[in-house]
């Protein structure tokens, strides 16, 4: 068992006796502490009209080892910002780094010019240099905020961000944890793209063997034509990876405190940059009640998928004097952040291992027009009812994977481009990879609804289409084929108009697709209406809608949050036109 | 209202046992999707069964009934194509058709075109705009890779072997260098050439290359212009064709395939072949018109990580036609089997 220990820090975690380290000078945050009673107003957070941020280099130490950090005010996660709803707010950050630096506060509707995202909203604050964000508080809900400067997020610039609500909770609870979810690698960032230039899969270490026999011979030659890797669910991943909650390692074993019978309300933020979470608790059904800072209707259920950027909120009511497990364990299955939800210090609660690596199906592909199921097989019950032959691959592999006629000549299908989905259907209603044949409850999109009807209920007037696009083996990605340095044309909506995005994705990788400045309704086709986000994880091969009132006048950025994919050109700029007066708002 | 349902799911979540109704305006079904409160039984839908949210009844036994218009089914739906008749109950909707692709308006297009210019100066946001612009899909990088580094033993004769590359660029233009040779222990160096090109990506798995080739061994040493095509085939095949002219006009080919079979993440098998032809003869340096050599190597390396991986091999060579003859007259062998025991690695 590793102590997470800082230079500073000289407290030993285990029979601390409760004192928590609190007080003693720590890499992490007081709500971060390995043993947390939650949030509460004696701990310092950040909170009141002007706060201030440095941000500096700093060493972090994981599983025993120490590695570069950039850390803000001393600690990693970043502190916890904590706002009341109808406030303004100054945010003075200082730069103590020897580069260019910048925090975007992802999901704050907000003037674009206090975005923070360098070279679209601002100039960035370069180095010794203190900047002042200041924009009235217009929302409530879970928020985060990180770097949008280089690949400084994946080295620790990011942090939680709560505002309670200016009124009543609609989802009131006795007590609250913040669980920030992260990836951790002691490689360079920069390194860590130029591996994956240099390789295609690189960080794959669970790829498709002679020996594994998951899938038929016929499969993998359907698979091997179109040099395309079953097994390629998550670009960077546990082999180089630890998966970090609230900044500890799995054995360090971050615990939350509660008292049996109380209402637990979790603040899941993923913080990451590359990973995609499955969360669940075993033994303790969740209900959501929150997602990307907007309430949901409640809905009760055992795991959901978290992808990058996005927040979800769940309340949980243990019952029983006894330890939980929170798991969330990778998309890939290459690893698992874990903590413990526990009455006191020291409980631990049986870890389940990791299950196996899902294997990406023909739905992932783009042949979800006309998918058979898992991955092309011939499930008996689709051949009891005369749908296909058992030992038969499904037909859909004769489809060309790279029609260019089946995109409209916007999408420029050149050296990035490694394929164009020929049938990609509406994946909002799917369970997420790898989920597909739980037992239990598993939620999707289609799960959400939004407690309180959108304020804009016009439908909308024209319809645009967005092309995700990438080469897998050449590691670039792109929007409609051009990369963000290639020029691509901006995305331009006129001021309140009601446009419909359709996201399709032409690549066999998850992509959490993100609009600064906004949130939009993603189109369910529920009759219990459209949750409201600002991140959308549109799945392998998959279509994803979103209505949006373009209500913010501006130039935002718009982008895969997968950092490296956008690193590699995944980015394009959002402009809403007329401005205001002057161009200020 | 709301917060009625919020206490009663509160209630729901504190006691499993008590039954929960499916209500839409709430709670979902246990499949993952809004069902309907009346429907205990829900059918289960070969899409549904096919994603594991159901199980199907026995499959003699027909679907108990259609949750999806046949007619109309969801993707067409979802595409404004047709409009289902869905069941009353259900949480779907039908779907108002999508509303026509259209570009913006010319309002959209209004005002000045970097909005932050305004507020920051456009002297101060050009520069960083042209940075950050390009951050995000410039990439410039390197690799160098020595695929084969090996000693050879052919009948009682140990020998060596490399074949490497080494490229500097982005994700389009790269200077591509490559080098192989092989000679024996205590003689002179058998071949050894070394090719500098530009590459340039012709598409997803392909690159164009063009430049130079120089041969220091055999003498008398050449130079050729080089041109071909490398990258990955279907079936995961990587695959170098080129074609040399050299400075003395004789046109000679090159075509080499690999592929790597992983017994284990670690454990690849990698079977190599690699054919020489020729459009003449060309005498000095003992080749013959045709089919000159083949070279067939299976190679097991084991990575210790990616970058770094020990092999053991086998690697048969064999002349044809005048080329074997020539070798022939010169005491060789018209082929020959090494066992390889080498070095891949890269950075």
């Amino acid at each position: 068992m590793t102590h997470m220990t800082m230079r500073r820090r000289g407290v030993l975690r285990a029979g601390a006796a409760g004192l928590l380290g609190l007080g003693v000078q720590s890499i992490f945050p007081a709500w971060a502490h390995s043993g947390s009673h939650g949030l509460r107003a004696e701990l310092p957070t950040l909170t009141g009209q002007d706060i201030r941020l440095r941000i500096a280099h700093d060493m972090f130490k994981v599983g025993g080892r120490a590695g570069h950090a950039i850390t803000i005010n001393g600690v990693l996660p970043a502190p916890l910002i904590r706002l009341r709803e109808g406030q303004n707010v100054r945010l003075h950050v200082e730069n103590a780094l020897d580069e260019d630096t910048s925090i975007h506060w992802h999901g704050l509707i907000l003037p674009f010019h206090m975005d923070g995202v360098p070279g679209i909203s601002f100039p960035g604050i370069k180095p010794g240099t203190t900047f002042t964000y200041e924009f009235p508080v217009k929302q409530s809900g879970t928020y985060w905020y990180h770097s949008h400067s280089g690949l400084q997020e994946q080295i620790g610039h990011y942090g939680p961000l709560v505002i309670d609500p200016a009124g009543a909770e609609p989802a009131p609870y006795d007590r609250e944890h913040v669980i920030v979810l992260s990836d951790w690698t002691f490689l360079h960032p920069h390194q860590v793209m130029v591996k994956l230039k240099q390789k295609g899969g690189y960080f794959n270490r669970q790829k498709q063997t002679l020996l594994d026999g998951t899938m038929t011979a016929a499969e993998r030659a359907n698979w091997g034509r179109m040099r395309m890797d079953p097994a390629d669910i998550a670009d960077v991943n546990g082999s180089t990876y630890s998966f970090l909650i609230n900044g500890h390692g799995p054995a360090e074993n971050w615990t939350g405190l509660f008292r049996p019978g109380e209402r637990v309300r979790l603040r899941f933020i993923n913080a990451s940059a590359m990973t995609i979470f499955n969360i669940r608790i075993p033994g303790l059904p969740m209900t959501v009640v929150q997602a990307d800072g907007q309430h949901v209707r409640p809905v009760e259920t055992d795991e959901f998928q978290i992808s990058v950027a996005e927040t979800y909120d769940v309340i949980v009511t243990p019952t029983a004097d006894q330890a939980f497990a929170l798991i969330a364990e990778t998309i890939d299955r290459s690893g698992m952040a874990r903590a413990t939800l526990a009455p006191r210090l020291g409980m631990v609660a049986p870890v389940p291992a990791l299950r196996p690596r899902p294997t990406l199906s023909m739905r992932d592909m783009g042949m979800g027009g006309m998918d058979m199921g898992g991955g092309g097989t011939c499930a008996p019950e689709h051949a009891a009812m005369g749908h296909c032959t058992p030992g038969q691959p499904a037909a859909a592999m004769q489809h060309s994977m790279r029609d260019k006629a089946s995109v409209p000549a916007s999408v420029d299908v050149g050296v990035g481009v490694d394929m164009i989905a020929p049938m990609p259907v509406d994946r909002t209603g799917d369970r997420p990879l790898g989920l597909e044949k739980e037992p239990h409850r598993v939620l999707t999109y289609h799960d959400l609804a939004p407690l309180v009807p959108f304020h804009d209920t016009r439908p909308p007037a024209r319809s645009v289409d967005i092309h995700l696009t990438g080469n897998m083996e050449r590691f670039m990605w792109s929007l409609d084929g051009r990369k963000m340095n290639e020029g691509a044309e901006p995305i331009r909506f006129e001021r309140n108009e009601r446009v419909r995005v359709n996201l399709i994705n032409n690549s066999m990788m998850n992509h959490p697709i993100h609009i600064h400045g906004h949130f939009f309704e993603l189109v369910t086709g529920q009759a219990h209406g459209h949750p409201v986000k600002h991140t959308v994880n549109v799945m392998p091969g998959g279509k994803a809608s979103f209505d949006l009132t373009a209500d913010a006048p501006g130039d935002w950025a718009f982008h895969c949050h997968l950092l490296y994919h956008m690193h590699a050109g995944m980015m394009n700029v959002v402009k809403v036109r007329p401005l205001d007066d002057g161009g200020a708002a | 209202m709301i917060r009625t349902l919020f206490a009663a799911s509160l209630l729901a979540a504190a006691t499993p046992a008590a039954a929960q109704h499916a209500d839409h305006t709430g709670h979902t079904g246990h499949m993952g999707h809004a069902m309907p409160a009346s429907d205990a039984a829900p059918s289960c839908t070969p899409e549904h069964a096919a994603m594991g949210h159901c199980k199907p009844a026995p499959a003699a036994a027909a679907p108990v009934r259609p949750a999806v218009d046949p007619s109309c089914p969801p993707e067409h739906a979802a595409m404004g194509h047709c409009e289902p008749t869905a069941p009353s109950s259900s949480g779907a909707v039908p779907t108002p058709p999508a509303p026509p692709s259209a570009g913006p308006s010319a309002a959209a297009s209004s005002g000045p075109e970097y909005a932050a210019d305004g507020v920051w100066g456009a002297d101060v946001m050009a520069p960083v705009r042209k940075a950050v612009y390009t951050e995000h899909g410039a990439f410039r990088g390197s690799k160098l890779l020595i695929d084969r580094l090996e000693h050879r033993s052919v009948d009682g004769r140990d020998g060596y072997a490399w074949e490497g590359e080494g490229w500097y660029g982005g994700d389009y233009d790269r200077l591509w260098v490559k080098t192989e040779g092989e000679g024996g222990f205590g003689g002179a160096i058998e071949s050894a050439e070394v090719q500098a090109l530009w590459s340039r990506a012709i598409g997803p798995w392909f690159n164009l290359q063009t430049g130079l080739r120089y041969d220091f061994r055999p003498r008398p040493d050449r130079a050729h212009l080089a041109m071909g095509v490398q990258g990955l085939a279907p079936y995961w095949f990587e695959v170098d064709v080129a074609a040399f002219l050299s400075d003395r006009g004789d046109l000679t080919a090159r075509l080499e395939a690999e592929y790597d079979q992983r017994i284990t993440n670690r454990l690849i098998l990698q079977p190599s072949a690699e054919i020489e032809l020729s459009a003449q003869n060309v005498p000095s340096v003992g080749i013959s018109a045709g089919l000159s050599t083949i070279e067939a190597g299976l190679r097991l390396r084991y990575e210790v990580v990616p970058e770094f991986a020990p092999y053991l091999g086998l690697e048969y060579e064999r002349a044809f036609g005048k080329t074997a003859d020539s070798r022939r007259a010169d005491g060789e062998k018209a082929d020959s089997l090494a066992f390889v025991i080498g070095l891949r690695a890269w950075f």
